[in-house]
């Protein structure tokens, strides 16, 4: 029986057996690098966490409109729960389908000149998917990483980019799923609701306030939260398939 | 190389021993860095076990046990460990175990090995034994000398929180909520700094922060002139602020506060902000420091409040003596303390007469002007007015504010000039253009007799109110001085009247004092004429430098007399100017009235055969004067 275990249990689908899933899309991908990245696969559902190479991804976006808006940069980080290592952590800015907006500026200071001789997210897809292959990606909010990403492949490639995640909010929301919804009591005595932005999530486990909204720190950040997670309220031998989305 | 990770460089470069390590190699270190999280009460580092990094606290607290239990250290954000281990043969010697949540960053041995070898500061640091004992006998103490080493960077708890040029008052002030600080910087977002994802290369030219807005600026700017939310930030934040490189010492910060009265530093590491200190975060370091005094100062609401600070300014004093500040600290931060006395004065005469009529400059000169003022000082003061200045409808203002300036320094210790070179003095509360006449005359028709008194007005600097009224008039004395040979010799002979106490075969030659003891005049025969001998060659170099030893730095740049002979000069003038300064900190120990004159008997035969070595120099350094700026000079004899 998993450690982790949601108090309140949504009415859940079944977790995919991604290993076949991936190996049956590494099959049928038209694109040679999509099929490359499949094939790499991922390890068992069943494989202890501490067993399990992970890379901590952040993406930054011009907004949060999955095809209005686009990525301007993404930021890798490789770790597992022994190690985070920077050595292998990858960085860039890209050239964005849409309008950098002056909000998105102020946001992560990605600037017109930043962008002006970056390139497009097309060029970069060989080594981004290189750097994911084989390795669990971690996120703090999947619907941003995996939507932008799906949609940008989808764009360039006429097809869809699907793995497995794990998400460091969404455990955090199941951590503290009591505390998040609000009972009448609560609010009559305002009492605030629990944070779980990566920063709120992160002082949880005294972890240090980074300067947000970089790709780079943010993927770093998450992948500290991770190993913070896990130390506090996991075994390092749950199964992978307890953590994965 | 990633240069991205600008979160591990900029904290591993506030630490000791990265904080001596220069930047090049801060930026090669943070990409070979390793994390891991350790939950409170989880081992790091079990006896005998191998080790192959250096570990650093980068958030947390961990503590060290010896081989038997007992407690070694305790560490906390910024420490590191593990290096006995490495230093010797790759086994644990010390067991180390997280005892609050903590974050671990470990860098490889390879590294470790090589910053050992290439920086003899980074060995010493990671090979002193005694390391623990002695760096908390250091943080106890607090050493004024210490301000002077440790890099402002140190201070740097977090990026500065930024903000657009098009963002409302009402955004800046939530993001500062936000974000729980109280000022926020404005940069342009067109320009590709103040990226946080990359370094500059120093020759590229990029548009640079654009302003500050502080807690103050929304006080006094935005809700007591009744501006509404929407209003933009550009409309009131301080353009182009005064800024520190992340390289600076504290101290320098600490002068850049003193000097123009502000609370709020944005550091750079060259041109990108990376963070903000503060004026509390200077007090939180070290309590007693000039700074803590000379913000007590602008709360002062009477003359009477400043006079009760006297107190303060001689324990500053004295401590900064003991604590063996050197000359050049104590030097500027009294006289940083002496402009915020006599700041405080004006703003306190202009709430009691009204705004002044006209702009003006109040004017510092010789020791304040030049940052080298002691404990035992008079005031020498004047205005500079605006040219719109008319004596019968203003003087009569002017003449109120230095009277009220020149009593009230008078009562806070400043006593009376005896030259009369206050700004109570008709003759130097004059507009601009009577004050480019006295310079144009002073160099142009040069005496004896003129200098020996104008000599004091070559130290010029503004202290309050229009600084442009004082440059101007430093500008003219530097550009023109420089080609005035008759003016330059003329300076250089006023320069060789007092002569340093030497006799033949390098013994003292002591003059007498009322009670028939021998004594050297320290001032009068040491640092005097070496500021006299500086400041005529600093001239001949169109400096407008007025610190001597900023002076000599110009100096060196121009080659106008070889290194060596200004390394001697600087280091002659540091020390006689420390005697001078512990010499009258000792007075005033005793409960006597500080002066210039010491017993060469009663100090030690060390610092009496500095004394002559440095009086030497003095005398070298006076001949070479004669030479070079002779009383006809070749280029006017036709």
């Amino acid at each position: 029986m998993s450690l982790f275990m949601p108090r309140e249990r949504e009415p859940q689908t079944v977790a995919p057996n991604w290993q076949a899933h991936l190996a049956a899309l590494a099959e049928t991908a038209k694109d040679s690098h999509l099929r490359g990245f499949y094939a790499a696969g991922v390890p068992a559902a069943d494989t202890p966490i501490r067993d399990v190479p992970m890379i901590a991804l952040d993406v930054e976006t011009t907004g949060l409109q999955v095809g209005t808006h686009s990525i301007v940069s993404l930021g890798l980080m490789p770790f597992d729960l022994n190690r985070i290592h920077c050595g292998q952590s990858k960085y860039w800015v890209v050239k964005p389908m849409s309008e950098l907006s002056s909000e998105s500026v102020a946001f992560h200071h990605i600037t017109h000149s930043d962008i002006d001789n970056a390139p497009r997210l097309t060029h970069i897809f060989e080594e981004l998917l290189d750097a994911m292959a084989g390795k669990i990606v971690v996120v703090h909010y999947r619907n941003i990483e995996r939507e932008f990403l799906n949609h940008a492949v989808h764009v360039h490639l006429n097809e869809g980019l699907s793995f497995p995640v794990i998400d460091t909010m969404q455990l955090e929301a199941h951590l503290h799923g009591s505390q998040l919804k609000q009972s009448l009591w609560s609010k009559l005595l305002r009492r605030q609701p629990l944070s779980i932005r990566l920063a709120d999530s992160r002082l949880r486990y005294n972890l240090p306030h980074y300067q947000a909204h970089h790709a780079l720190t943010d993927a770093m950040a998450t992948a500290e939260l991770l190993q913070a997670q896990i130390a506090t309220h996991f075994s390092p031998d749950t199964p992978l398939g307890d953590l994965w989305l | 190389m990633q240069i991205e990770l600008i979160e591990i460089r900029d904290h591993l470069s506030r630490f000791p021993p990265f904080d001596g390590l220069p930047e090049d190699t801060l930026d090669e270190i943070a990409p070979q860095v390793e994390i891991k999280y350790f939950k409170a009460g989880t081992d790091i580092l079990s006896y005998g076990a191998p080790i192959h990094d250096l570990h650093y606290v980068r958030s947390g607290a961990v503590e060290i046990y010896r081989r038997d239990g007992d407690l070694y250290n305790r560490l906390t954000e910024g420490d590191i460990f593990g290096q006995f281990g490495l230093l010797r043969n790759n086994k644990v010697r010390l067991p180390a175990r997280a005892i609050e949540d903590s974050l671990i960053y470990f860098l490889p041995a390879a590294l470790f090995h090589q910053l050992c070898d290439n920086h003899d500061s980074f060995a010493d640091f990671v090979e002193a034994e005694g390391q623990s004992r002695l760096k908390s006998a250091v943080d106890s103490h607090g050493k004024a000398s210490d301000l002077m080493k440790i890099k402002v960077r140190k201070l740097v708890s977090r990026m500065p929180v930024t903000v657009g040029p098009r963002a409302t008052v009402q955004e800046a002030a939530q993001a500062m909520t936000q974000e729980g600080v109280s000022s926020v910087l404005i940069v342009d977002p067109d320009s590709s700094w103040p990226n946080p994802a990359r370094v500059e290369p120093l020759d590229k030219p990029v548009a640079s922060m654009i302003g500050i807005v502080t807690d103050r600026d929304f006080r006094t700017r935005v809700i007591a002139e009744g501006l509404p939310p929407e209003t933009s930030v550009c409309d009131v934040m301080t353009a182009h602020p005064i800024t520190v490189q992340s390289d600076d010492t504290v101290f320098e910060a600490m002068l850049q506060m003193l000097r123009n009265n502000i609370h709020h530093l944005p550091v750079l590491s060259r041109r990108r902000p990376i963070g903000m200190i503060n004026l509390a975060d200077i007090i939180r370091y070290e309590s007693q420091s000039s700074l803590y005094l000379a913000n007590s100062i602008y709360n002062r609401k009477s003359v009477a409040e400043l006079q009760a600070l006297v107190p303060d300014l001689r324990s500053t004093f004295l401590r900064m003596a003991n604590e063996e500040a050197s000359a050049h600290m104590i030097g500027s931060a009294m006289a940083g303390i002496g402009r915020g006395f006599t700041q405080r004065l004006l703003e306190l005469g202009e709430e009691q007469f009204g705004p002044p009529p006209v702009p003006y400059s109040f004017m510092a000169l010789g020791s304040m002007a030049r940052d080298e003022q002691l404990i035992v000082t008079d005031q020498d003061n004047a205005m500079v007015l605006d040219d719109s200045f008319d004596a019968k409808l203003h003087d009569e203002y002017f003449l109120k504010l230095a009277t009220f300036v020149s009593d009230g320094l008078a009562a806070c210790g400043y006593s009376y000039c005896k030259g009369g070179i206050m700004a109570t003095n008709t003759k130097w509360r004059q507009p601009l253009r009577v004050w480019k006449r006295y310079f144009n005359d002073w160099i142009d028709k040069p005496s004896a007799q003129t200098l020996l008194n104008a000599c004091i007005f070559f130290d010029l600097d503004s202290v309050y109110g229009n600084a442009d009224l004082v440059e101007t008039l430093k500008e003219l004395l530097a550009d023109k001085a420089s080609n005035s040979p008759l003016f330059l010799a003329a300076l250089a002979r006023n320069a060789l009247n007092r002569t340093p106490p030497l006799g033949f075969f390098r013994t003292f030659v002591m003059e007498t004092d009322g009670q028939q003891k021998h004594i050297i005049n320290l001032k009068g025969r040491g640092t005097a004429p070496l500021t006299d001998l500086i400041r005529v060659h600093a001239l001949a170099c169109g400096a407008t430098a007025q610190n001597s030893l900023e002076r000599l730095d110009a100096i060196a740049a121009t080659k106008l007399m070889p290194q060596e002979a200004i390394n001697h000069l600087r280091y002659a003038f540091e020390f006689l100017s420390i005697v001078r300064i512990r010499h009258q900190a000792l007075e005033l120990e005793e409960g006597r009235v500080p002066n210039n004159y010491i017993e060469p008997e009663k100090i030690s035969a060390t610092d009496r055969h500095n004394l002559k070595e440095a009086f030497q120099v003095l005398s070298n350094a006076q001949k070479f004067l004669r030479f070079r700026y002779p009383a006809h000079p070749a280029g006017k004899s036709r």
